[in-house]
Formats: structure tokens, C-alpha cells, sequence
């Protein structure tokens, strides 16, 4: 049985500096892992679909027809599932979160990924 | 006879983080009987399964619970890697423990604070919280989530350590468990804690193995189950002993979950010195047929997920039964008999985690 076990603990926190961080006169903690929105470069997208046929919670919309790709942030769950599994690699995550909002919506981003032409064919166009 | 009343506790009381109900029946301060009644907060987890692919419930079964999240996506996957037969890299094993016991060292420190709370003591909630915090910063390193990790998947992990930061760690724990002694020093010789919760909520031995309590329930009860005995995962190349405590009261809950916390350090520990070199997930083809039971010991206790596939993408079935819906009916005789004050104590010394319960 024991009286004041708590009293060193408190002591030095009195005296120490504080645990919290004085948000937002300081930026917040993030590390290279931290998941804070995916985003797209829109240069390289193919328009294959994969990343909304794995997303788990069908928050990537893409419009082949119309090349664009769009996302609800607030179904966005930030799993990472799209960014492995796109096969060229043109989803990254930021590490930053997405800022408050007061209306839902979604972010609709045009593709303006050209398809190279072959060189083959490129023979018959000048051809 | 004493004329009986009926007191709601809950869903919204300042000491349940969740919601759960219990209508407790009263005799002057005196509770006779509890009854409870849970589902408001169910999501149809289980439902999900028949419309997301296999490969991407793992997310939605980590998002079953906010603090054991890691563990669901283990058991989760464990159950398809046994359907399909998958050899799963030693690497990626040892990994998963790791992550296991930060997830449990990261829940008993959410739960002694929420405790501390619920008998009044703010500033411990405090201390041990900012302890936590430590433990989900390492998370927020190593996986990039602080509670939900998303790190576990079919075949192996999504994210290797390297060993620089694997033995960074294994420092960090160094310092973690000095500040975890003087914590714990708190909560079990503290005189005026130790008054509140000795003799309170009491389960007797047999009572917590016939009513099926799980974890540090059963535990404290002096019912030595502990599923990672089982040797899932990286377990069975580990040496520990599971805390056991024969009182059966707050107290030795209590007790149970302090001498775990350095269980975990000890697993982490030697987990780290022993990790083999090599690839962490393998590639996985085809789809599941068949059904498996899988286990795993949550923070709470047993985690049981059932998973039945008919070899297409999407999986027929899946049961998830938690510890926290097992411990419901050893909760309602422990209420019997005690008081009306003690009740919020022992409605938190179960750990209740009822967004899990009701999936």
C-alpha cells in the first residue's frame, strides 16, 4: 500500500514541457508513411480502371468516355488499395489531409494522357 | 419485499466511449439484475463481403474496430491464407506480431486511461494516454495509420521494417518501459485506487469459464486462455507466459492488463532480435473454396472470424464473433449484487468494444 505514487509523475510534467503540440501555430506530426489524400498525375493515367474496381469503398469514379477521374474524399477511406495496384503507377499519396468541408462533393480531374503512337503506324501516318 | 426499480445506463453515459444499454434493476443502491441490450451501432460488416473482392475486405475487416483494427485484418487473412493454402513468409510473420503486440500495447494503454477516468482519476487518463501516443507514433512510422494500419494483407505485409528502424524500436521500448513502470506502479500500489477497485465486480473462476468469458476477463478470473499459446503468426517461436490472476475483481482485471503490457514489450523484444532476412508477401492466385474458423487473441481476448468462399472473387460468408459479446454475460453477473456507483468501474473493466460486437 502506498501514498503519493503519483506524485513523481506529476512533478515532472509539471516541470517539463508539454506533450501536445500547439496546433496550428505548429504543423502537425506526419511522417513519409502518413496516408493523407491520394492524388493523381493526370499525365499518366491510362484509363484502365483498376483503381475504382479495388477501391473498398467505391470512391474513384473513372468516365472513360469523357477522361476523367473522379474522387468523393469524404468515401475515400485512404487505404492505399488503388495506389498499389495501379499498373502505371500514377496514384501517390500526399501525406497531408484533406482540408475540412462543408458541402460534399467530389474532385473531378481531367486525363490528359495521350496514347504514343506506335512506330509502325507513325510510318503509315507520314507514309 | 424492497420496492424494485429501473435505472437506464447508457447508450450515452460519460463513461461508455461506445453505446451499449443495460437496464439495471434495483433494489435501494443495490443492483439485482442487469439486462443489457446492444445494436445501435451495427454497420453489416458481414453482409459486405458478398460485394467486395476477397483481396479488398481485408480493409473493410481492419475497419471493424477502431483500436484491434491490425488483429481483424490478421485473423482475416490467416482464415483465406488457410482456405488457399498459402505459405506465408517468415518475414512477414514476425511482422504481423510486431504490429500485434503495438496494437495490444496501444489498446491496454487506451483502456487504463479510460479506467482512470472511469473511477475519477483525469490525471492518469492523461499520463496514460501521452504514453499511448508513443506507441501510435511508431504505428504512424512503420505502416502509416495511426489506428488503422492497412498494412496486413493476403499472402504476407504490405510494408517491410528495415533494420536501422527495427532497432531504433527496440530502444524506443527501452524508455516506453520505465515510463510504463512508474504507470503501472500507479494503478496497482496507488492506496486510494487499490481501495476502489478490490473486491469490486467480482468473477469467480467458474463462472467466468461456464458464462465463456474471453482475455483478460477470463485471465483475471484465474482461466489461463490465451490463444496466442496457439502459436499463429510468429507466436509459437516466442517464449511468453500469459499474466494470470485468481482474484477475479477490477483489480486483478486491472492487474492482468498492466503485467501484458510488458508481455508485449517482451514479445516485440525478442521478435526483433529473432526477425529472418527475406521476402515479405508472396503472390496469390486464384480464389478461395471452402470455409475456415480462424482465431486470434485480441486485446480483449478471442477473435473468432468464420469464412466460407465458393471459389469465385467474392466470399459467401463470413462470422465475426468478438471478445467483447462473449464477455456480455459474465458482465451481467458480475452487476449482480454490487452497487449502483460501482457499476461504471465494472462495465469498463470488461474493455467493452461495442462497435466491434455489432460489426
Amino acid at each position: 500500500m502506498a501514498f503519493f505514487e503519483m506524485a513523481k509523475t506529476a512533478l515532472r510534467t509539471v516541470l517539463s514541457r508539454p506533450a501536445t503540440i500547439r496546433y496550428p501555430f505548429e504543423p502537425a506530426k506526419k511522417t513519409l508513411l502518413t496516408r493523407g489524400h491520394v492524388t493523381i498525375d493526370e499525365s499518366k493515367c491510362i484509363s484502365c480502371g483498376t483503381c475504382q474496381r479495388k477501391c473498398p469503398a467505391q470512391a474513384i469514379l473513372l468516365n472513360k468516355e469523357e477522361k476523367t477521374w473522379q474522387i468523393d474524399r469524404l468515401r475515400c477511406v485512404v487505404c492505399n488499395s488503388c495506389i498499389d495496384t495501379c499498373p502505371v503507377k500514377c496514384l501517390f499519396m500526399d501525406t497531408q489531409y484533406t482540408a475540412p468541408v462543408v458541402s460534399r462533393g467530389v474532385d473531378i480531374i481531367t486525363i490528359t494522357y495521350v496514347k504514343p503512337v506506335k512506330a509502325a503506324d507513325k510510318g503509315e501516318a507520314q507514309g | 419485499m424492497t420496492k424494485q426499480i429501473i435505472i437506464p445506463f447508457g447508450p450515452q453515459h460519460p463513461v461508455l466511449p461506445e453505446p451499449i444499454h443495460l437496464d439495471l434493476v434495483l433494489e435501494d443502491e443495490m443492483v439485482v439484475e442487469a439486462i443489457p441490450s446492444i445494436g445501435y451501432i451495427h454497420r453489416g460488416f458481414e453482409k459486405l463481403v458478398e460485394k467486395r473482392e476477397f483481396t479488398e475486405y481485408v480493409y473493410v475487416a481492419e475497419r471493424t474496430c477502431g483500436i484491434c483494427s491490425f488483429i481483424h485484418g490478421l485473423t482475416y487473412c490467416q482464415g483465406i491464407e488457410e482456405i488457399m493454402k498459402v505459405e506465408v513468409p517468415e518475414r512477414a510473420l514476425y511482422l504481423r506480431t510486431i504490429w500485434s503486440e503495438y496494437s495490444r500495447l496501444h489498446s491496454h494503454l487506451l483502456w487504463l486511461g479510460l479506467f482512470a477516468d472511469s473511477f475519477g482519476f483525469e490525471n492518469l487518463f492523461m499520463n496514460a494516454w501521452r504514453i499511448r501516443e508513443r506507441i501510435l507514433d511508431v504505428m504512424e512510422q512503420t505502416t502509416g495509420g495511426r489506428v488503422i494500419q492497412g498494412s496486413c494483407k493476403i499472402g504476407g505485409v504490405r510494408r517491410d521494417i528495415n533494420g536501422e528502424k527495427l532497432a531504433q524500436m527496440s530502444k524506443d521500448l527501452d524508455s516506453i518501459q520505465q515510463e510504463l513502470e512508474e504507470l503501472t506502479n500507479v494503478f496497482l500500489r496507488d492506496a486510494s485506487i487499490k481501495h476502489r477497485l478490490k473486491n469490486v465486480g467480482v468473477l469467480s473462476r467458474d463462472d467466468a469459464y461456464s458464462l465463456g468469458a474471453a482475455g483478460p476477463t477470463a485471465r483475471g478470473s484465474g482461466v489461463a486462455i490465451d490463444l496466442r499459446k496457439t502459436g499463429y503468426a510468429a507466436y509459437g517461436k516466442l517464449n511468453f507466459q500469459p499474466a494470470v490472476e485468481s482474484d477475479g475483481d477490477c483489480y486483478a482485471r486491472c492487474m492482468v492488463r498492466c503485467r501484458e503490457l510488458f508481455t508485449s514489450i517482451d514479445l516485440i523484444q525478442q521478435a526483433i532480435r529473432k526477425i529472418p532476412d527475406g521476402p515479405t508477401d508472396v503472390k496469390v492466385t486464384g480464389a478461395p473454396d471452402g470455409e475456415y474458423f480462424t482465431r486470434s487473441e485480441q486485446p480483449r481476448g478471442e477473435l473468432v472470424h468464420y469464412l466460407k468462399g465458393n471459389g469465385t472473387k467474392f466470399l459467401v460468408r463470413s462470422r465475426i464473433r468478438t471478445p467483447t459479446l462473449t464477455n456480455i454475460p459474465p458482465l451481467v453477473k458480475m452487476l449482480q449484487g454490487c452497487e449502483l456507483a460501482d457499476v461504471p468501474v465494472i462495465v469498463l473493466s470488461i474493455d467493452p468494444c461495442i462497435s466491434c460486437t455489432e460489426r
